[in-house]
């Protein structure tokens, strides 16, 4: 059931003709004996909606990290908005915005002072930044809740100021991993219309992650798929409906994934701080 | 420095909104003060030295300070956990950055809380030198820094709260009863003296002693050279970890 047609893709054709944003050159990441990314190479090309799929455990949020400066690669290298990822961190991390799984908002601070402080750590000027704020905080619904403390806010409305947030020093990148997760069809279908408004205003390449296919259906002009670390396949929803010789995503996914259930591995440290963020949002 | 400063103002703002933890934090020493301080004091008194309001509250003010900059470097295990900490570190800023700022407002914190202290000590009884009160705040300051790096330095290890009763009982506490805050150092078992010679934060007691125009046995010279290469170090040491963290 396929019914988007092609110019229902924002921007495709636009896309279509445009250099890479983001070129992911055999990236590998190791751990020990365990190799979590295996030489890994694929391009996002400038104003693009990128989808990158896989299964609990397959690699994403590992390249999510190195992709974002949290991790270094073992090997290969990765070019942002022309900049190489791990030589030059901090121009890096001025090209791009980033929405995480977990909440990562100060709670004890309201709305508008999670924005301010983000601008300062960025070094915006005073001048340009305070409009921006109240723009971004229009364009997500929160001008009046602006001085509420986030610790006030709903699991919705906290993702909502994050991609505000992500956004606010116009970054050429905003990347969202598993961005609706836990939310309401309402806020899902809010969250989504907010972020195809940005792509097609802004210019701003979107790279996101999550586990509902009918999202990727709707917002995707391009999609990868990762398992145990190895990209399976890497085209349009319709390339990969063709590979797969199936006619929902789900299913070609499925079908290239397997339909196992995955054990995640790693750290319970971490993992029990996920739970515990979880439970607190 | 726009980095260093926000994540200063941070703590700073957080610190401020939370009343009742202000007020709550003034329990402990105040409770020390009088129980200790009134209760001890004829004892020492006919031991022949002196007032013992005089020379605990510099002490006091010290636990209060320690305590609080060592908890506030480590509320840094908070912000792995409530996700903060991902956005300062994919923000262009150096992690070295990140700690120093949140060292700072724990430190400025931290004074905040011991200066209350020390005006409940005056309410009490307690009469210092006022001459030299600029250098108190110095050598108080100085304590204040090393207590925070060292919050830090140790956060920057966990990954919960939940070691931290044995850092608290382990690490936290012995430096606290081991620095001359309740007793003098003099004329202790060799033992004792060679761990209270070793424990940084006698030199903060001490010295902060001496600015407030008690009884005081280091050079302090000699103190503010320790503070200041021992927070260096620890410094160096929690930079080190804090650059190794992974989220």
């Amino acid at each position: 059931m396929i019914s988007f047609s092609v110019s229902d893709k924002i921007g495709l054709q636009k896309a279509n003709s445009m250099e890479n944003i983001i070129e992911i050159k055999n990236v590998t990441k190791k751990y020990g004996n365990f190799t979590a990314v295996d030489n890994v190479s694929f391009n996002v090309k400038k104003g693009e909606v990128f989808a990158f799929l896989g299964p609990n455990g397959a690699g994403k949020t590992t390249t999510i990290k190195m992709l974002t400066t949290l991790l270094n690669p073992t090997s290969g290298e990765i070019f942002m908005n022309g900049h190489n990822v791990t030589e030059n961190p901090h121009q890096t991390r001025k090209s791009f915005g980033i929405v995480f799984q977990d909440p990562s908002l100060d709670n004890e601070l309201t709305a508008y002072e999670n924005m301010m402080f983000h601008a300062m750590l960025y070094k915006l000027p005073l001048s340009s930044y305070k409009k921006r704020i109240e723009e971004l905080l229009q364009l997500v619904e929160l001008t009046d809740k602006k001085d509420s403390f986030v610790k006030t806010f709903s699991g919705g409305m906290k993702r909502r100021l994050e991609i505000a947030r992500g956004l606010l020093h116009q970054p050429k990148i905003l990347f969202l991993d598993e961005p609706t997760i836990g939310l309401d069809p309402q806020t899902r279908n809010h969250i989504w219309n907010y972020i195809k408004g940005l792509n097609e205003k802004e210019q701003v390449t979107i790279f996101f992650t999550t586990h509902h296919m009918e999202e990727v259906e709707r917002m995707a002009q391009k999609v990868a798929i990762i398992d145990h670390g190895k990209i399976l396949t890497v085209g349009t929803i319709e390339d990969i409906l063709k590979e797969a010789e199936t006619n929902k995503l789900e299913d070609a996914f499925i079908k290239l994934t397997g339909s196992n259930i995955r054990k995640e591995e790693g750290n319970i440290g971490l993992n029990q701080m996920r739970i515990n963020s979880k439970l607190m949002r | 420095m726009t980095g260093i400063y926000i994540l200063w103002l941070r703590q700073l703002k957080r610190f401020i909104r939370k009343k009742s933890a202000i007020v709550g934090a003034l329990g402990q020493p105040l409770i020390f003060f009088l129980a200790i301080g009134f209760g001890f004091g004829p004892v020492f008194a006919r031991a022949g030295a002196g007032n013992y309001i005089q020379f605990l509250a510099p002490g006091i003010i010290v636990m209060n300070v320690l305590f609080t900059s060592i908890f506030t470097g480590m509320e840094i295990i908070w912000d792995k956990q409530f996700g903060f900490l991902k956005e300062t570190f994919v923000a262009p800023i150096s992690r070295f950055e990140i700690l120093f700022g949140k060292v700072l407002g724990g430190a400025t914190v931290a004074m905040i809380q011991g200066l209350l202290v020390f005006l409940i000590t005056i309410i009490f009884g307690f009469r210092p030198h006022i001459a030299t009160l600029p250098l108190a705040l110095v050598f108080l300051f100085l304590v204040a820094l090393m207590a925070s790096t060292l919050g830090a330095a140790i956060a920057a290890r966990l990954d919960d709260m939940q070691g931290f009763p044995l850092i608290f009982n382990f690490v936290v506490q012995p430096l606290f009863y081991l620095s001359g805050a309740i007793f003098p150092l003099q004329n202790l078992p060799a033992a004792l003296t060679a761990v209270t010679n070793i424990n940084p934060f006698s030199y903060g007691v001490d010295s902060l002693r001496f600015a407030l125009g008690g009884a005081y046995i280091f050079s302090p010279w000699l103190s503010f050279a320790v503070l200041t290469i021992v927070t260096l170090i620890i410094l160096g040491i929690g930079a080190y970890q804090f650059n190794r963290v992974q989220l």
